[in-house]
């Protein structure tokens, strides 16, 4: 027998109410406060949880359908993808650099976000964030996996793919970056961890990784990641809006917020930028056909942007970030001072660096007309001339590294450009060194925090580093092949430079073989 | 300022001295070279001597660049945490006070890769 509907379909606001706010529940036996401890000891003041404006109204339905959509069409374009030999689109297999950086130093964070936004889900008394965070956690999820879905491909094909996500991100000098930056972030409470990664990292910042990259992607013919670049922005506008959502909420709650929640903004803002300046490498030598250079990708949107945001929410006291200052002096340096610090340490690292030609040192010297040619042209110069003579130069001793952002202190002084920043505190006893102002107020801020950071340099010294059973102490002992072993990274194959790869000799035989006859 | 946090949050420094195995770290950084992207990391028993950091340490480490053998080390600048330091050769960074994760810098006035600062 057919069952007779007795009511028509829920309506929109009815079926909203029902599928978020309608799932909350007062607790009995035991406080609200017992079941959400971590909602007051950073000091953020709510008297009402009503009063947070859902941003996308979304409700679980609907998200599972629409999800489900984009998968279908996400992995269409996948499998056409791998059945046109798309490995061969791309410019140049220099290009795969900037998506090994992306797959090892990103695509594990999106899982470390989907964790990350579970937990502030979890921790959340207010029911409106709770279903927010829920969504955003299982779009980190599905981020992390579909990344490594569209990038596998390249990994049938190319050196450098096979364990970023396994092994890489926590072994790695140069991804304990990124991985301490969410560290942090996911050891600090669910406000800070919205202001860090909901606001600063996914509303303030997030263009300038998410666009020079997709951007980056379709300027040199890696459709794979611009469909996978598609397929999550409808998913990274509601994260941005989530975002802009939490701070106007904590500001409005009540006054005492503003100033921790400035702090944070502090924070965070140095904390990203200090992450992103490795994609400002890829943007202006990475990308074998350009897109634009870091500096202007910084003053769209950063500059712009930004300042508008900054504008807006001024209303509520809230003041542009106190680094910017500083911003606005490295973006002219930060790109050559680090692309310059991964030529000379890629005997260590699982891509390729090379140095630029003739002609993108041109297009550097126009896009950085104050600085480029007086300061970093000649040091690629003289690399270059050592390079011909077949000395390559590497640096053959471990670099110094910031406490706070665990970048090598390569940065250099606000006002000289020439001089290395060098800051420096003390704390019980101990000496710890910073790579500028910013990452040194943020180590005296709450130094018990970082003192406990795992430095790749110091770890390696301490002999943590090599595979197990290794004798350090055994004759012909190569402390570096040992390291990389460690970090499954097979030099020959997977790092040095560029020039004489295995990459750059595939790349061009394969390319040769489906343009020529013989 | 200390941590904002839910309990006592009280955990020991990764870094500390005695996880080195006698051995200390040092910072040495080469002022106006940027063919050394950063200050370098040395671990070294505490009792090596102040020559021997130079002529052998720092000079396997610095020697790739054509300056290296050029520096007059009697005419040179040592700063300590940013503030003159005379070392003496003879004796160990021990005795001279060089403590754990010490930082130095070397300035040789005069050498800058001849204005490239490379």
């Amino acid at each position: 027998m057919d069952m007779k509907a007795t009511k028509k379909k829920l309506g929109l606001k009815e079926k909203y109410a029902h599928m978020t706010r309608g799932l909350d529940w007062e607790t009995t036996y035991q406080p609200k406060e017992k079941v959400f401890p971590q909602a007051t000891f950073e000091g953020i003041k709510v008297h009402d949880w009503d009063k947070w404006e859902d941003p996308f109204r979304l409700t679980m339905d609907s998200y599972w359908k629409y999800q489900a959509e984009k998968e279908r069409k996400l992995y269409a374009v996948l499998d056409a993808f791998a059945q046109n030999n798309g490995h061969l689109g791309i410019t140049d297999a220099r290009y795969l650099s900037a998506i090994k950086l992306f797959l090892t130093g990103i695509s594990p964070l999106e899982y470390v976000a989907h964790r990350g936004f579970a937990a502030a889900g979890r921790n959340f008394p207010g029911v409106g964030p709770r279903v927010a965070c829920l969504m955003q956690s299982i779009d980190e999820v599905r981020h992390a996996q579909t990344q490594i879905h569209a990038l596998s491909n390249y990994n049938k094909f190319y050196e450098g793919f096979h364990a970023g996500a396994s092994h890489q991100i926590e072994r790695l000098w140069y991804l304990s970056v990124p991985k301490s930056f969410f560290d942090d972030a996911f050891s600090a409470g669910p406000f800070e961890w919205m202001i860090a990664i909901g606001f600063s990292f996914e509303y303030v910042l997030t263009n300038l990784l998410f666009v020079p990259f997709m951007s980056g992607a379709a300027y040199n013919g890696d459709m794979a990641t611009v469909t996978f670049g598609f397929s999550a922005q409808s998913d990274e506008a509601r994260h941005m809006t989530l975002g802009l959502e939490c701070i106007k909420f904590m500001l409005e709650q009540d006054p005492d917020n503003l100033p921790i929640v400035q702090k944070w903004i502090d924070k965070w803002a140095w904390r990203g930028i200090r992450v992103l300046s490795l994609v400002s490498t890829m943007l202006d030598y990475m990308l074998p056909k350009r897109v634009m250079s870091w500096k202007e990708a910084w003053e769209i949107y950063f500059e712009q942007n930004g300042g508008a945001l900054f504008n807006d929410l001024a209303k509520y006291g809230i003041k542009v970030p106190e680094c910017i200052a500083q911003c606005t002096i490295d973006k002219e340096h930060q790109s050559h001072q680090l692309w310059l610090t991964l030529c000379t340490h890629s005997h260590a690292m699982g891509l390729h660096t090379w140095l630029p030609n003739a002609e993108e040192m041109d297009w550097l010297s126009a896009k950085y007309p104050n600085t480029f040619d007086k300061y970093y042209r000649p040091r690629f110069d003289q690399l270059r001339e050592l390079a011909d003579k077949g000395e390559r130069f590497y640096a053959n001793t471990l670099p110094m590294l910031c406490q706070v952002c665990q970048i090598p202190m390569l940065f250099t002084e606000p006002d000289d450009p020439t001089k290395i920043c060098y800051r420096e505190s003390e704390f019980q006893g101990e000496k710890y060194h910073t790579c500028s102002d910013g990452c040194k107020h943020i180590f005296d801020d709450e130094p018990e925090k970082y003192i406990q950071a795992w430095l790749p340099v110091h770890q390696v010294y301490m002999g943590n580093c090599w595979p197990e059973g290794t004798d350090p102490t055994a004759e012909g002992f190569n402390p570096l092949a040992k390291y990389l072993e460690w970090c499954h990274i097979d030099l020959a194959r997977d790092g040095g430079d560029y020039e004489g790869s295995s990459d750059q000799a595939n790349f061009a035989a394969w390319r040769g073989a489906a343009t020529q006859n013989t | 300022m200390a941590v904002t946090a839910l309990y006592d949050y009280q955990y020991p420094a990764a870094d500390t001295q005695d996880k080195f195995h006698g051995n200390q770290l040092l910072y040495v950084g080469w002022d106006d070279h940027f063919m050394f992207a950063a200050p370098l990391a040395f671990v070294l028993p505490p009792s090596s001597k102040f020559s021997e950091l130079v002529e052998n340490t720092l000079t396997f480490a610095f020697g790739r660049h054509p300056e290296w053998a050029k520096i007059d080390f009697s005419k040179v600048v040592w700063l300590k945490s940013g503030q003159p330091f005379v070392p003496e050769m003879d004796k160990t960074l021990a005795e001279q006070g060089l403590r754990h994760k010490d930082v130095l810098r070397l300035q040789t006035p005069g050498l800058n890769g001849n204005g490239t600062y490379f």
